[in-house]
């Protein structure tokens, strides 16, 4: 049976699933709830000077019939006395001692203001803090949240206060907008953080409404951007993941944000994964099926403890000028399967490279071997699964990326590559 | 009639009349529309006869577009509001969506077209427009499917379309015929009058022949279409049709689609003679209407049920009992009906294999009942067709065209049921379609 305790920079859980800060780490009642349901832990909605926020909060992207594959909000932090926090935060490490509870923090650049919380909120019995240089709307405006994570010297040095007085971990929240976030990762590092977590949210607008040409969430007929997370932000957090584990002058423990597929956050180097919006859609219980889902793989695997796999996606996510040019796939359509909708057709035709070939009256296209560039395209607009698969065609030649092919021309060898291809 | 069935309250009667596809609720409709693969060169569109741009309407129903969707369906299809109630999906576009392929439940084309005309139609939205007038002058004769079809596509190009009808209310088989569970009869007027937005004029009450002769509707208009239909019932030729409780099926379903309930007798016993779609809507609306037991008698077995597979299930859901290898010979009664004696048949293959249906000497039975119902096809137009339009060629008593609704009369273009010799409301509209183009070709395009 697969041991999931996951450990952060020094906080440990028993398992690497932990509430992200926001609305549903907001008192002891909800963290409690989690806890129960078997999230492992949760980093506490962002503690501060209590604000006043708007209502309405949030938007949604829906896809065809299915609700929120896009989330934002632009909710501040919380809104409750800091004491009411620190008391309910002490309440729940006395009940649930061996789950994380880590404290985001956010108060104005100030030393000692930073001094003071960071001492309130140890001496409350958090077992880490997550510092909110990530949030990217409302707060950045009075010089807190991605003022800060913006740029790498403020980083840096709100970092470094928080740590001559910190005893508990420390992760710097990073934020996504912004043009290199291994800059701040690398400065988080300069300032002495212990481990990053990310991303925090995107900026966004979330629509407009056509009756009102009120902007999304709408707040007395007008609209500020906020903060875009939900499925489809996963891709935009993985390689932001990958390139902070990745980037030599970071190094540093990353709890993963950014979608609930835990496994392919930890494949790309995350020792932990933070989820909010899945839960603020489904509620805590999701995380049953997470827990049961990565103990299944990881045993069908063959992988005991999450160490055996943590990064190993690393190695091959590469530059582009790494990747070898001699491979070579082309599509296959399994005609058995073909339902004959033709959207691989017209996406070829349109869309790409002219590969795919209707004839009057026959259901199935058929791909121009010759002509196919192996792009995917097809295989991904198919509406039925493995219909379309791409098939590795062997070159004859040996590896060959365009980092090697210059440098092998820079010593006078001409290498073999394939030919220049054009559509038409 | 011996025994008329009691009658219902008036919420029963809505009840079972009620419709059998209901409106898609917004959130159903979205839904479904999502469903929608999009495909390119659409197998539902080949599927159609009046080829309506399928997915475009779909996809403009999950945009919200609901007025561009009516417009795509209507600029198809001037009839795309009844079609959508009454057409055959199954054997059409339903029947050709990629989802069966993959053991799935095909797109419900029907009930997202109805969404978008029914929209339209709902707010007294115009989706097209009359073209600028060419001065050109079309007469059509018989205001249903077709020469709608036809009427619509010529005064989109701006041609002034006059529809002659015999009967004072227009709409052909969508007012008059068609099970008024599938769609009633102001619902088939609602679209009359977006044919008649398009500045086409209907004379109703008019009954070319008597009224006005062919020659003056030829020497005012620079082309003539027909859109005749069919004629009356078939006759059985057997004695004692004369009796009471003996009715043609399309005139007992015409009463129901434009009478109210209360006012039709129906047979305590109840049998329908036929096997085919009308047969269906005749015994099914019989049931509804409170008749206690309703027969369907039939030459041949369950495999040669003409009525669509999904029709003919409808009427054994509604409890219709179906009699097969039975021919009635005889109807009895003396002043009303009650019964009908008849002999059972078998089907044999004669020595060219055709099938043939044979009658077995003495197995003559007699079936108890107070109504019979005739159900067995329509007679073609050709007495009337001969005796206006000499020279005119038919075949089979159909009017021969050719695939742009020429006649053999020059100027004399033709569409629908006295054509294809009775088929569907969409066949009709695509036959009208397809000789407004004929016509407009033959008048030389001419555009204001």
């Amino acid at each position: 049976m697969a041991d999931l305790t996951a450990d952060c920079a020094g906080i440990k859980s028993p398992n690497p699933f932990w509430v992200a800060s926001g609305p549903p780490a907001n008192t002891a009642y909800q963290v409690m709830r989690a806890f129960d349901a078997g999230w492992g832990g949760a980093v506490w909605k962002t503690i501060g000077e209590p604000i006043v926020n708007t209502t309405s909060r949030y938007g949604g992207v829906d896809l065809g019939t299915s609700r929120v594959m896009g989330f934002n909000n632009i909710e501040l932090i919380s809104d409750r006395p800091i004491e009411d926090n620190l008391r309910e935060i002490a309440e729940v490490k006395k009940r649930y001692p061996r789950n994380a509870v880590v404290a985001s923090l956010m108060v104005e650049s100030k030393r000692e203001a930073w001094h003071e919380i960071v001492k309130r909120t140890e001496g409350a019995g958090a077992d880490g803090l997550e510092l909110n240089f990530g949030c990217p709307h409302g707060m950045s405006e009075r010089g807190m949240g991605s003022a800060v994570g913006q740029v790498p010297e403020y980083t840096k040095l709100i970092t470094s206060w928080v740590k001559e007085v910190a005893r508990t971990p420390v992760l710097v929240k990073l934020t996504p907008n912004i043009s290199d976030v291994t800059y701040i990762a690398a400065a988080a590092r300069e300032g002495g953080a212990d481990g990053v977590s990310l991303i925090n949210t995107i900026n966004s607008i979330m629509g407009i409404d056509l009756d009102t040409f009120a902007p999304r969430p709408i707040v007395d007929g007008r609209s500020s951007h906020g903060g875009y997370c939900g499925p489809a932000v996963k891709p935009i957090a993985l390689n932001m993941v990958s390139a902070v584990a990745k980037h030599p002058k970071v190094g540093l423990p990353i709890s993963g944000i950014g979608g609930q597929d835990a496994v392919e956050f930890l494949l790309l180097g995350a020792s932990t994964v933070q989820v909010c919006t899945a839960i603020m859609h489904y509620g805590f219980r999701m995380v049953e099926d997470m827990i049961d889902g990565l103990a299944n793989w990881m045993d069908t695997r063959g992988f005991r403890t999450l160490a055996d796999f943590r990064g190993k996606s690393l190695e091959r996510v590469v530059d582009w000028g790494d990747l070898n040019l001699n491979f070579k796939v082309i599509a296959e359509i399994h005609s058995d399967k073909c339902i004959g909708c033709h959207l691989c057709y017209i996406a070829c035709e349109d869309g790409a490279h002219q590969s795919i070939r209707l004839t009057s009256g026959m259901k199935v296209p058929e791909i121009i071997e010759e002509r196919c560039v192996g792009c995917n395209l097809c295989m991904l607009v198919c509406p039925v699964p493995g219909c379309i698969a791409m098939k590795e065609m062997p070159t004859g030649r040996a590896p060959m990326s365009w980092r090697a092919y210059q440098e092998a021309l820079g010593r006078g060898v001409a290498c073999e590559l394939p030919g220049e291809r054009h559509a038409h | 009639m011996k025994n008329v069935a009691p009658k219902l309250e008036d919420s029963v009667y809505e009840r079972n009349f009620a419709d059998i596809n209901p409106r898609l609720t917004e959130a159903q409709a979205l839904s479904e529309a999502a469903r929608c693969l999009f495909c390119y060169d659409a197998p539902c569109i080949a599927a159609c006869p009046t080829a309506i741009d399928i997915p475009s309407f779909i996809k403009k129903i999950t945009t919200g577009n609901l007025r561009g969707s009516a417009r795509t369906i209507f600029e198809a299809n001037i009839l795309g509001h009844s079609c959508a109630r009454v057409c055959p999906v199954e054997a059409l576009c339903e029947g050709a969506c990629v989802l069966n392929q993959e053991h799935k439940r095909p797109v419900t084309i029907g009930a997202l077209q109805r969404v978008a005309t029914d929209h339209v139609l709902d707010r007294g939205i115009r989706v097209l427009e009359a073209g600028s007038p060419n001065g050109r002058r079309v007469a059509l004769v018989g205001a249903g499917p077709a020469s709608f079809g036809c009427a619509a596509a010529l005064a989109r190009l701006g041609y002034a379309c006059r529809i002659y009808e015999r009967r004072t209310v227009p709409g052909g088989l969508n007012t008059h015929g068609i099970a008024a569970y599938k769609m009633r009869a102001p619902e088939a007027l609602r679209e009359v009058e977006l044919v008649r937005s398009l500045g086409v004029e209907i004379r109703g009450g008019v009954e070319v022949g008597k009224d006005v002769t062919i020659e003056q509707l030829r020497s005012e208009a620079n082309a003539l279409f027909l859109g005749i239909g069919l004629g009356p019932t078939e006759s059985l030729r057997i004695p004692g049709e004369e009796l009471a409780g003996v009715v043609d099926a399309l005139h007992f379903i015409d009463r129901i689609k434009n009478e109210p309930f209360r006012r039709i007798d129906v047979g305590r016993t109840v049998v329908v003679i036929g096997a085919g779609n009308t047969s269906v809507d005749a015994a099914t609306q019989a049931k509804r209407l409170g008749a206690e037991s309703v027969r369907v008698v039939y030459r041949r077995g369950p495999e040669d049920v003409p009525a669509y597979h999904y029709e003919y299930e409808l009427a054994k859901s509604d409890g219709v009992v179906y009699v097969f290898h039975t021919l009635p010979v005889r109807f009895l009664g003396d002043g009303a009906l009650t019964a009908i004696e008849c002999v059972r048949t078998e089907v044999t293959t004669d020595e060219k294999g055709r099938r043939m249906v044979r009658a077995v000497p003495g197995s003559e039975l007699r079936i108890p009942c107070d109504m019979a119902i005739v159900a067995v096809g329509q007679t073609k137009a050709v007495e009337w067709l001969t005796r206006h339009l000499s020279g005119l060629e038919l075949d089979r008593g159909r009017v021969k065209i050719d695939g742009e609704g020429r006649t053999s009369l020059k100027g004399v273009y033709a569409g629908g049921d006295c054509v294809n010799g009775g088929r569907e409301v969409v066949n009709a509209v695509a036959e009208g379609k397809a000789a407004a183009l004929g016509i407009d070709r033959d008048l030389g395009h001419p555009r204001a």
